[in-house]
Formats: C-alpha cells, structure tokens, sequence
C-alpha cells in the first residue's frame, strides 16, 4: 500500500494532520496514477492552510469502488500548479473551483473559465463560438420557459443539428460553503437541506453521518432504518416525477399526467414519517427527529406498495409505446468510456454501463447487510436513463417495503456530540441523483473550518453537454429531463 | 390501447376536491402556528435558541411572537417549549398581502386579502404568471410545478405559468434572490406587461431563510426592484400545493371566508395537546 496516500471509510473521522501532505508535483503523480488505476475523484478542494502565509492546501479524496474505500492525500500550493484536465476530463470542474474559490492557477487547463462567477456576474465569461456561414447560435437562459432553476446553455448549431452545447451556472449561488464554515450552528441542518431542495434526505443524510463521525457518535439501527426508508422515498419521488417529465417531453400525455400526480404518493409517504413532503426536519446529527409507530410503518408499507404498482402500470405504458421508443432510443448518448473519463455518477452513468452506486461499494447501515441490487443499461441513451431510474425505483420500493416492515427496535436519536478539533471526515451517500460527497474539517477550536459539498450535478453537468453533441436541438428538453440536474446543488 | 384505457380506469379520477371539498394532511403536517403568550415562561428563551432561522420575537417577555415569513416550520420550537407557548396546527392558509402580517401572536387564521374590484376584474378568471427562481433550492419550484399537476390542478381556475414574462400578468419569485439573478429578475419584471402582481413564495424569497445574512444573497424578494412591493406572501418551507392554491385563490377572491377544508375531521387540530412535550425528539 502506498505510505503516501491515508484509507479511510465513508462516514469515518481522521486526524487532519494525518492526511500526508505531498510536495505539488509527488502529489500530482500520484493523483494521475490513482486515476489511471481506477480510482474515483470524490472531492478534489482546497482551503486556506492552516499554516497561514497565504498558502492553499489543496486536498484529493479518490474512491476505490472495489475496495470500499476513499484515499486522501493532500499539497499546499500557491500560485500555479500543471493542469490535468486534459488527462482527466473528470478533473476539470475541480480544477476551475480550486482556480476561482482559491486563486490556484492550473496551468494549461483547456477551458478555464470560471465555474459559479461567485464575484458576481458582471464580466462576461468567455463561450465557445464556431466561425461559419451557416452556423448559428442558440442562446437560452438564465430564466426558462417552465418552473426551473436558472442557468445559461449557449448552443453551436447549424439549422437542427447541434455542434456543441456548452452550460453556464453560477446564478443559483448563496454561499452555501461559507455560510456552513464557523458551524455546526442551530442554522446547519436548515442549509444543508436547502443545497438542493430536491435531495434533502440525500444531503441531510451526508452530513449527520460525516459530522456524527467528528462527534464520535453512531445514530441507533433505527434511526439508520427510517433514514434509509425516507432516502428511498425520496428517490422513488423523484424518479416517478421525472418518468413523467420525460413522457411529457415526448408528448406520452397518459403516463405524464399519472406519474406526476403517483410522484405525490411518495412525498406523501415522507410527510407521513415528518410532517413535510421533502423529509425536511427529519434527519439530524444523531439520529432522526419522528419515530414510526410499528402499526404506522405498516400502514405506510402497504400505501408504498399500492402507490408502486399504480407506478409500475403507468410508466410501464410509457416504455412499451413504440412513438415513445422512436423519441427516447439513441437520443443523447454517453458512451461508456465517455462516462467514465468525464466521472460521471449516479443513474446517468449506470444507464452507461457504469456500476457505480456507493450503496454498494461504500455502503452504510442498513446498506451494509440490506443489500439493493444495482441497475445497470448499456446504451447510454434517454431510454436507458429513464429504465435505470424506472428500475430501480422498482428496487426502491421494495427495499422500502421490507424496511419498513423490519423496523429494528429501540431509540431514533443519540445527543449528537460535539465535533473534535482538528479532524477530517468524509462521508458518502447515494442521492437519487448519485453520489454526494460531505468532506468536513474542523479548526483547532473545534468549529468547522471548511464544509466542501460535492453534489452530484456537480460530477454530471457535462454529461449532459457532451449527449447533445451531433443531436438534434428539439431535443434538448428530453436530454435535458433525462439526467434532471441541480442547479443550486451545483451552484452551492 | 386497450392497455392505456385499462390503465385509466384502474387509476380512476385524480384531482382533489378541494376548494369544493377537503384536502388531505397527514397527521403530522406543520401548517399555521397558534402563539399563546400567556403560556409563555418569563425570561425562557429555549424556542429561538433552537429556531434555524430568527423567526421567533420576544420570547419570555410576555409578547411572543413568531414570523412565518422566516419559519421554516421544522416544529423544533414547539418541541423546546414545554408550556405549550407555539403549537403547529394542520391549518394550511398562510398567505398575506402585507409582510408585517405574517408575524403569528396568538390563534387568528391567516386569510389573504383579495385584490381590489378593478385588479379582481382583471385577473379574477385568468391570471398568467411567471416564475423566477432566484437561487431556490428547488423545494418551492418543486411544488408551484405540483400545483399544475391533476391532482391540484391550477388550471380549473383560469391560473398558468407561462413561458414568457410578456403574456404574464404577474411574476412569482422563488428563493432568496441570489446576486447572481437579481438583474435577471429585475428584467424579466420589466418585461411583464402593467398592471402586474408580485408575489413571494417560500422562507427564502419573504426573508432569506436559511440564507437571511448571506453576501452574494437579498434576503428575499421585497426591495430588489426598486419601488415594486410584494403584493402576495405565501409562506412554507416550501409551502404546501394547498397553500399556494389557497393564497392565489383568496388574492384572487375565489375562496373567501374562514371555512377549512381539512380532510378526516375537517378541524384544526394542533399536532399534539398544548402543554405535552412530544414523545419524538
């Protein structure tokens, strides 16, 4: 095993100063040979170092799948270091983050240009332009037509056919990192739920565990049970909601009307457990704030059940409409070596032949011993996106079923305890839309000094612009629905 | 085909009948707090030391109150307080027309006013709306697009969202208006057609929420354009499809009076007796 890098597990607490502190180019070696080897970039951040002089320590947290397992190791720059990017395409917006967050230049980056304009928007950022006669440009945002976060897309076309379709963010920036630093406060757990509205257990999830691991406490079987449920159950909302989406997209009126409303059965179901059809308020440091009667977790189950086979008929209709097959079947496709050189997670990357789920390979209780099985397509296309989601909800459901029917005995919450200074501790969780990433560190004083969230959306955005490459513009609302990536989740 | 009309039938019928009839809450549901200052202990403080967003006023000096413009009604003050001070009912009307009325001080309902005779003749039977969002997480996004679905279905009452501020009549912010989209807003206003309506939906866009404080945020809607006010707040975290519908229909003054629908009992019921510390922590 390589003495440079420190193995850690999700979920667990480190010495910060035991992550081994590399010179910039031992540190960008070994970042480049664990990459070829197969490993995951997790989070890739930096944050003022402590030993001041207005150096930036810069921190890698690669995931080996196989193992279980996350590798950190860490530099301190300043200035410029070598880009990678070209190498790792999957480092890129990591690289642009570290640039504009932090001021570290990577130098030779392809495309560097800043990733949330978190100065403010005033300057105009640079977009990539095709010279041509007959080529035009497509621009459309920040606001959209429907309910939807903003966000800029700048299209390459000539007449249908899309060139190149490049996405700019940034205007869904709180300063969700700063305002989490000097925590954790009675606001934490209300910021973690609002980074992206839409996973709120999914983050909420991330957190409790990574700061339960810097207060040295396990929340209870049970309190791990009804986090898994209302994960679940956040899940199947969301892919339910979005099984209709996409039919409404492609005009399968039916199926976008039903899953739109079953999608409510789901959040229902969460408001059930807590009072609030996002499962705000229920997942805290320690455990969980509502407790499920075993009669109610019965009653539950068999609504759960219920909603999924009304679910199962619905968008069943959807996959076997051969006008709905014409629309979705080779739209927007990642292959599989694209997928995993851009890092993409989640079900975007599964619908690519991708396995990665961290319910498996870094798997937390329940997980650990309640074991869901992984969907996995091959074509990598819109139709393979919304089988994977349609499929593993399928999964979900089941999963939630039998959870709720096994209940483990005893207390939901634990007192949360309070975090030990100077530790770092990084957690996983698979999100519906993949895997979020929470790598907390704590100050000397025992507050924390860098909160970095990972969302999903963060890894998958450019799946998303390299799907549109060499398709067709009108379809740009299915790609788009397809992958349903966060804006704020982005933005932070 | 056959599949499909099969389908239909085992799926039956799916909007709610409210505002005609009641609309279903579960149990648990946090709507609109009943403040009881004379329960309230002298010199306790325990609901703002545990409330995330400073929506609590005066505690433990006899005039407590507590501002649904901020709330995020995650229950934890109502858990701190052992004397039963703030109870969340399952009453789902929050909105108000002016900001100031949103602070809770005792057990009144929250009834948004209607627009006067002329806007109501205006927009009373079609009303066009735009939706911002500025920098909201995509909770209130999430449930203004609910709002549209069959089962609550805006659309019986003349009320869209459509794609472009020049066929609106009004615009509907989400979030707390981030740096980053405050020309954006600004711009997309100025390009709907007077008269027009603004309104405010959720913690973020009324106060900031979570995010009350933040340097590249406004801590909600009302200011960011010069010389406009908020002509409708509907509170929540994000709010309730109900709630969103009940405050653009009593705006609009399709729904008027204090009659709840609530479904099962069809009364508000505060989630557990006032003065009982909750079994959950």
């Amino acid at each position: 095993m390589d003495q440079r890098i420190l193995i850690a597990r999700s979920g667990q607490a480190v010495d910060a100063a035991d992550v081994p502190r590399l010179l910039p180019p031992d540190f960008q070696e070994l970042l480049a040979g664990s990459l070829t080897a197969g490993t995951r970039v997790a989070a890739y951040y930096g944050q003022p170092s402590p030993d001041g002089a207005g150096k930036v320590l810069v921190t890698a947290v690669l995931a080996n799948d196989r193992e279980g397992t996350l590798g950190l190791f860490a530099t301190e720059v300043t200035g410029a270091v070598p880009s990678l990017a070209e190498e790792f395409p999957a480092l890129q917006l990591f690289e642009r983050e570290l640039h504009e967050q932090h001021g570290v230049v990577p130098t030779g980056h392809p495309w560097l240009k800043p990733v949330r304009c978190e100065e403010g928007m005033g300057r105009e950022v640079p977009f990539f332009a095709m010279e041509g006669e007959a080529v035009h440009e497509v621009a459309v945002g920040p606001v959209h037509a429907g309910i939807i976060e903003p966000g800029h897309f700048r299209f390459q076309c000539h007449g249908e056919h899309v060139f190149h379709l490049e996405i700019s963010l940034g205007y869904q920036h709180r300063g969700v990192e700063r305002l989490l630093a000097g925590g954790p406060t009675r606001r934490t757990p209300a910021l973690v739920e609002s980074i992206a509205g839409d996973t709120v257990i999914g983050h909420g999830v991330a957190s409790a565990r990574a700061l339960e691991a810097l207060g040295g406490v396990t929340a209870p079987p049970r309190a791990c049970a009804l986090r898994a449920v209302a994960l679940e159950l956040e899940r199947l909302a969301n892919h339910v909601g979005d099984l209709g989406a996409l039919a409404g997209d492609v005009a399968y009126l039916p199926t976008a009307s039903w899953c739109g409303a079953l999608r409510a059965e789901f959040l229902n179901a969460l408001a059930e457990l807590c009072g609030n059809r996002f499962g705000r308020g229920l997942v805290v440091p320690g455990g969980v704030r509502f407790d499920l009667p075993d009669d109610a977790a019965a009653r539950l189950a068999a609504r759960v059940q219920d909603a999924w086979e009304r679910v199962d008929a619905a968008a069943g209709l959807f996959f076997r409409s051969p006008s709905v097959r014409d629309r979705t079947e080779g739209t927007g496709t990642v292959s599989r070596e694209t997928a995993a050189s851009l890092g993409l997670v989640g079900p975007s990357a599964r619908a690519s032949g991708l396995p990665v789920d961290v319910r498996r390979s870094h798997p937390w209780p329940p997980y650990d011993t309640r074991r869901i099985p992984v969907e996995v397509g091959d074509t990598g296309d819109v139709h393979a996106r919304a089988w994977v989601r349609f499929e593993e909800s399928r999964h979900s459901a089941a999963f939630v079923v039998s959870a709720l029917s096994t209940l483990p005995p005893g207390p939901v919450a634990v007192a949360a305890g309070t975090p030990a200074p100077g530790r770092l501790a990084v957690s996983l969780t698979e999100g519906w839309r993949g895997e979020i990433c929470h790598a907390v560190t704590t100050g000397a004083d025992g507050r924390i000094a860098r909160y970095k969230v990972v969302d999903p959306s963060f890894h998958d955005w450019m799946g998303l612009q390299v799907a549109m490459r060499t398709g067709e513009i009108s379809d740009f609302p299915l790609c788009n629905k397809s992958f349903n990536l966060s804006y704020c989740g982005h933005d932070l | 085909m056959t599949g499909l009309l099969r389908t239909r039938l085992h799926l039956g019928h799916q909007t709610i009948a409210y505002p005609e009839g009641p609309a279903r809450f579960p149990e648990r549901f946090r709507g609109r707090p009943v403040v009881s200052a004379d329960r309230c202990r002298a010199g306790c403080a325990e609901c703002e030391e545990v409330c995330p967003t400073e929506a609590i006023a005066r505690p433990g000096a006899g005039r407590l109150a507590l501002d649904t413009g901020a709330c995020v009604f995650c229950g934890r003050c109502e858990e701190a307080c052992e004397d039963g001070a703030i109870v969340f009912t399952r009453d789902y009307r929050l909105s108000m027309r002016r900001r100031e009325e949103l602070a809770v001080t005792g057990d009144a309902p929250q009834l948004a006013a209607a627009l006067d005779a002329k806007m109501k003749r205006l927009f009373g039977r079609s009303l066009k709306l735009r939706q911002v969002s500025a920098g909201g997480c995509n909770g209130c996004e999430a449930e203004l697009n609910a709002a549209g679905n069959i089962q609550f279905d805006l659309s019986r009452f003349g009320i869209q969202f459509v794609a472009s501020p020049r066929h609106a009549d009004g615009v509907v912010v989400t979030g707390p208006v981030t740096a980053n989209m405050r020309s954006a807003l600004v711009e997309t206003w100025e390009a709907t057609p007077a008269p027009k309506l603004l309104i405010a939906v959720g913690a973020c866009a009324i106060s900031g929420g979570p995010f009350k404080g933040s340097p590249v945020c406004s801590d909600g809607a009302g200011g960011v354009i010069p010389g406009v006010g908020v002509d409708l707040y509907i509170p929540g975290c994000p709010p309730h499809p109900v709630t969103v519908l009940d405050g653009l229909l009593r705006l609009l003054g399709r729904v008027e009076g204090d009659d709840l629908k609530l479904a099962s009992t069809g009364i508000v019921e505060p989630t557990r007796p006032a003065g009982a510390r909750p079994k959950n922590r």
